[in-house]
């Protein structure tokens, strides 16, 4: 049998080497998201002004609310690096626990977010309304977009671990996931200080 | 339940609508008939459709580009002989049907001639040039294909089910909102660029990926062969630039969907904003579409001048100088928009440096030439074509460049002649020398050289007769996009204009009839050795069509023109020690499953059927979970099997096959080395 | 670098060149209308001053294009592949010489056509009032669907699809548009700025004298685009006064509701004149589109800005 043997260490070489272009693979593509939030951060502050007959962003903004927001979002990221520093000492259980946190998180924070947006569109604040506005549900819907995206992923991950353990696959997936996780976090403080805080001062 | 799709968007309504709608129906079903007839359904779908193979993507894309140019041919076509004909008259063509068909001709020679021909190239090429076996990630080139070809039949559907965009292919609001564009038409042309968009962003990123880590062992930087080096270019511009386009099209999209305010006339909108997005894509999308081009100029010039490329090291700069400031410009697209004259000037000056590298290039394929031993095979004479042609392109770009000058020929048939000064010898023609270059690299068999140079010439003349004349009427104040006109000193310019269309016309014919040829008298062109014109980069050491796995064993480099040192060292076509049992990555159903559901996604959003679309949504989000749970895409291919096919592939090739290196031998006693590594 | 003998064969492929230019040129201007063209041959002092910029720079990189099409075109044929004593050399792949020329001759004409950018930019910057001893002459032209509208606040009047101006005063033009990106141009006259909604543009010209120039909108806009033309009449002292006379008897007035009947889209309008106008048109129209709203100044602005919103 040591053909099939041969023939399953040059499957893992050549698997590790796949999951290696795929690490930097995700990194080219997580630059290109990037130039995706730039633009829409540069049309936010182009259109940020422009709010027509409708609201400002004085009226709309409710700083204590994107303080809830915030903090789920950071304490997400946080457990996310618990959950990574728990595939590293191969517990898989424990990545578990605090993916399942995780994505609790995850989706707290998409329900705050949803909550703002229809608490804004029932206030005839809704994306329709002017170009502030319109700029505004964009980039925030955009971000949120990639955290539902996002969780999504979670909850895929949350499936494959027990049924294929920590498999050098897997653990390449993990931590392209969580190299998202965090890449939103990092916009969404983008969002904090460009967005919500200009706004309310 | 069908959204806004009713019975009165088939084309009954005009002969020149019913007309398309035949041509594109009959087309699709005589191609239907036709693979029924010879019974290739299962074959096309096993071994073309589904494969991850990256020369057969190459193909594929290839022969979507040719199929799309004939398309958007037929168009220019329709434009200059309506041109020619509408001096104070309504022509054959009413507005409606003119703008759509100038509208339908940018978007589909940029998006699905241009962009599938070089990424087919690059596919074809590229990973053998690195001595690869693949690309970084051939299932997700297969999304990218079929991404791009979802896009193209939107663009072939919107023929006969509603309309086209008429808002030209820049597609400028708030004439393309959906105030003064109420019809599916822009949303077509939107979702259009969207989906091969994101085709093409994947596909950029997987060739960055290639070109970094797939290298064979030896292969510095400096030693990538200049087509790899502007394939790199032109990934990382797509990877940089293509998001934007997605942000300005998604942006858009949602003006004319749902309301939003980002483009419109009132309301806190923001037209110029368009503007800018816009070209910070579209610029870089000019270099996107040109550089591979010039990668295979440099390629092609070598190789038919018998000599080592004059200025490796400076093309390369070149190339990434160019890569760099394309982004600098984009503001040069719009000086008439009323910027303050220190923008404009800024980005005047940067457009005119941009001059100097690009001259460069033309200098360095001159002084390749230069005491070389030229052979005008097609793919030669094509780039000499280019090179006296695109200098005047240059000229005039240069003018354009200047903003007081600009504010003169902005959005007139100046600027008309000039773009195409650029595209057709700059990025077609590039193109078209490379199919005649690598045609046997796919197929195994050369291309009809007499029907090639035929094909040049008729695209060379056409062309000269078909710009000089919109250069001329630029002069004379004739704008871009017009349907008729009163001015009778435009005419003969027009009827002159129309000759070249038709003479063009003529070129694609050329191509068409040499296809036929070389494919009839296949056998007598064969490629044995895998390397026709006596090659210097690593694509000719591979077997012509390469086998699954391109090299047997992954070659070690020490040159710049890897395949030309090892021939001169009689190192090549040599037979391994061992061979190795080599890895390949398993086809897949799922890149065309997502190609059609990226298809009917698209469909859906334009004519507005929400259940569709969130239905293709799901179902493509599935699609993309299941393969995330497939940790087993690659398939082992036996050492056995390898070393079968190598032996029937080296007993094949005699010595009287091989190419004459004498001529290349060192003389003399500065060449005390022989071909010493320029890294 | 290059051989004497090419060398000296280069110069008289040049000289051999310009001839046939010159007569090319010749022929061309005579035969085929071109001694009309508005671009080449202009009416105005800011035209010219723009079309001169093109032939110099067009001169200026005549160093650069013409050896490299006439070296493309000679090597080809010179080291074609065929015996005739033609130097091969397969490894010559460099030269420090050959290389600095590339690069710092490109170079150093981008240096002087940058610095012919710098100083002409600013120069006919179309925002520039014009240095003349006569006050401007003040337009406001609004771009409709498919017509141009000029406004003249110094008459107190308008014109439809013609524009009349006195030659002797330079043409300063304030323009907005009430519909899609439009492009002003008189081609003759200078060049052109784009019309937009919302946002105000000018654009500076001046006219040697007096004369009758084609405009248009450059932009394409839609179905009528083709026809969104208009004559743009620079006029003598009397022709002047005689076209003012004529407006001001025509029995047209354009008020708000008159402005609201024009907005619609036409084909092909003909030349119409208004002896009066609703009282700040130009600025209501700018503040249709205005990005931040307040409340309506006057019942026309209010008829204005929501009638055709």
């Amino acid at each position: 049998m040591t053909e099939t043997a041969m023939a399953t260490d040059l499957l893992e070489e050549e698997e590790q080497k796949s999951l290696q272009s795929r690490e930097f693979g995700f990194w080219v593509y997580l630059m290109t998201d990037a130039i995706i939030f730039a633009l829409l951060f540069a049309t936010y502050v182009v259109l940020s002004k422009n709010s027509a007959a409708g609201p400002t962003s004085k009226d709309v903004f409710d700083l204590r609310h994107t303080a809830g927001e915030t903090a789920l979002l950071l304490i997400s990221s946080l457990t996310f690096g618990m959950a990574t520093i728990a595939m590293a000492r191969g517990l898989s259980g424990r990545v578990l626990m605090w993916l399942v946190v995780t994505a609790l998180l995850g989706f707290a924070f998409l329900a705050m977010e949803l909550a703002e947006f229809q608490g804004m569109i029932a206030k005839g604040a809704g994306p329709d309304v002017s170009g502030f506005l319109t700029a505004f549900f964009t980039l925030v819907g955009t971000h949120g977009l990639h955290v539902s995206f996002g969780t999504l992923g979670i909850l895929v991950m949350i499936v494959q671990i027990p049924l294929k353990g920590l498999t050098p696959p897997v653990r390449s997936r993990l931590l392209r996931l969580g190299l998202f996780w965090h890449f939103l976090d990092i916009v969404w403080i983008g969002i904090f200080s460009v967005v919500y805080l200009p706004g309310v001062m | 339940m069908l959204g806004r799709l009713t019975v009165d968007a088939l084309p009954f309504y005009s002969w020149v609508a019913m007309g398309g709608a035949a041509v594109t129906v009959g087309g699709g079903v005589a191609v239907f008939l036709l693979i029924t007839y010879l019974r290739a359904w299962k074959v096309l779908w096993t071994d073309w459709l589904t494969s991850v193979d990256h020369k057969k993507i190459g193909i594929m894309y290839v022969v979507l580009s040719l199929v799309m140019l004939v398309r958007g041919f037929v168009d220019a076509l329709m434009m200059r002989a309506q041109q020619a004909v509408s001096l104070n008259s309504e022509g054959y063509l009413p507005p409606e049907h003119f703008e759509q068909i100038f509208s339908s001709h940018g978007t589909i020679m940029i998006f699905f001639v241009a962009m599938p021909f070089l990424t087919g190239l690059i596919n074809i090429v590229v990973p053998q040039q690195i001595g690869a076996r693949d690309v970084a990630f051939p299932f997700l080139n297969s999304v990218s294909l079929w991404l791009t070809a979802s896009g193209a039949g939107l663009v072939l559907i919107s023929l006969v089910v509603g309309k086209f965009s008429q808002a030209g292919w820049t597609g400028y609001p708030p004439y393309s909102g959906i105030e003064y564009s109420p019809g599916v038409g822009v949303d077509y042309w939107l979702w259009a660029l969207i989906t091969s968009g994101v085709g093409s962003t994947l596909a950029g990123i997987n060739f960055i990926v290639t070109i970094f880590k797939n290298r064979c062992p030896g292969m510095t930087f400096m030693r990538m062969p200049m087509f790899t080096w502007t394939a790199l270019c032109a990934s990382i511009l797509i990877a940089f630039a293509f998001p934007g386009l997605t942000v300005v099209a998604g942006q858009l999209a949602l003006d004319r969907t749902l309301g939003f305010h980002f483009f419109t006339n009132g309301d806190g909108g923001n037209m110029m904003m368009f503007a800018n997005l816009l070209w910070i894509w579209g610029h870089p999308e000019v270099y996107i579409l040109i550089l591979p081009a010039f990668g295979i100029f440099s390629e092609v010039v070598a190789t038919f001048s018998r000599k080592r490329l004059f200025g490796y090291t400076s093309l390369v700069y070149a190339t990434a100088c160019i890569a760099l400031l394309s982004f600098t410009v984009w503001l040069h697209h719009f000086f008439t928009m009323g910027s303050s004259s220190n923008v404009n000037a800024v980005f005047g000056i940067a457009t005119m440096i941009i001059a100097v590298p690009t001259g460069v290039k033309i200098f360095d394929w001159l002084f390749t030439m230069y005491r070389g031993r030229i052979e005008f095979h097609p793919a030669m004479v094509f780039t000499i074509g280019f090179m006296v042609t695109f200098v005047i392109g240059g000229v005039t770009g240069v003018l354009l460049a200047l903003p007081p000058a600009d504010y003169l020929m902005h959005n007139s048939t100046f600027l008309v002649a000039h773009f195409h000064n650029m595209l057709i010898p700059g990025a077609l023609f590039g193109y078209f020398a490379g199919m005649n270059y690598w045609f046997p690299k796919a197929f195994g068999f050369k291309l009809d050289v007499k029907w090639g140079i035929r094909s040049f010439w008729f695209w060379f003349i056409g062309f000269y007769l078909a710009f000089m004349p919109l250069y001329v009427l630029g002069f004379l104040g004739m704008s871009r996009r017009m349907e008729h006109y009163a001015d009778p000193t435009w005419q003969p310019y027009l009827v002159v204009a129309a000759l070249g269309a038709l003479c063009v016309l003529c070129g694609i014919a050329c191509i068409a009839i040499q296809l036929y040829v070389s494919a009839k008298n296949w056998g007598s062109a064969r490629d044995i050795t895998g390397d026709p014109w006596n090659g210097r980069t690593l694509e000719w050491a591979t077997s012509s069509p390469p086998a699954p796995y391109n090299f047997a064993v992954l070659p070690q480099v020490g040159d710049i023109d890897a395949f030309h040192e090892m021939k001169i060292r009689g190192t090549a076509y040599q037979v391994p020690e061992r061979y190795e049992d080599i890895v390949m990555p398993k086809n897949s159903a799922l890149g065309p499953v997502l190609g059609v559901l990226a298809f009917v996604l698209g469909f859906a959003m334009i004519w507005y059927i929400w259940w569709l679309a969130a239905l293709c949504l799901v179902l493509s989000l599935v699609c993309v979970g299941i393969r995330s749970f497939d940790d087993e895409t690659d398939v082992i291919l036996p050492a056995a099997e390898v070393a079968r096919t190598e032996k029937a592939r080296l007993a094949q090739i005699t010595p009287d096959d091989l190419h004459d290196m004498r001529d290349f031998l060192p003389v003399g006693p500065a060449s005390g080395e022989i071909l010493p590594g320029r890294a | 670098m290059i051989e004497t003998s090419s060398g000296r064969s280069f110069h008289r492929a040049s000289r051999l060149l310009a001839v046939v230019l010159l007569f090319a040129a010749g022929g061309l201007l005579q035969g085929c209308g071109l001694a009309d063209a508005p671009v080449l041959f202009p009416k105005g002092p800011i035209a010219l001053a723009e079309r001169n910029l093109l032939f110099t720079a067009f001169a200026v990189m005549m160093i650069v294009a013409i050896p490299a099409i006439v070296l493309t075109l000679y090597f080809a044929w010179r080291y074609r592949r065929r015996k005739n004593g033609a130097v091969y050399a397969p490894d010559w792949d460099g030269s420090w010489v050959v290389e600095t020329v590339i690069w710092l001759v490109p170079g150093a004409i981008v240096i002087v056509l940058g610095t012919l950018v710098w100083t002409r930019t600013h120069e006919f910057d179309p925002y520039k009032a014009l240095v003349s001893d006569k006050p401007a002459f003040r337009v406001q032209a609004v771009a409709l669907d498919w017509k141009w509208l000029f406004i003249y606040p110094e008459l107190g009047v308008a014109s439809v699809n013609e524009l009349a101006f006195p030659a002797d005063r330079p043409l300063s033009i304030e323009i907005t548009s009430d519909t899609v990106m439009n492009s002003l141009m008189i081609p003759a006259l200078g060049g052109q700025i784009y019309a937009m909604a919302g946002m105000r543009s000018e654009l500076n010209l001046l006219a040697d004298g007096p004369g009758v120039f084609m405009g248009r909108n450059t932009m394409y806009s839609g179905d009528g685009f083709s026809d969104q033309h208009f004559k743009a009449h620079a006029l003598d002292e009397s022709a002047f006064a005689d076209w003012k006379e004529k407006v001001a008897a025509a029995p047209d007035v354009l008020d708000a509701k008159a402005y609201l009947e024009l907005h619609k889209q036409s084909v092909a309008n003909p030349v119409s004149y208004y002896s009066s106008t609703e009282a700040k048109l130009f600025d209501i129209i700018l503040r249709k589109y205005a990005p931040i709203m307040g409340p309506y100044e006057s019942e026309a602005a209010e008829l204005i800005c929501r009638g055709a919103a």
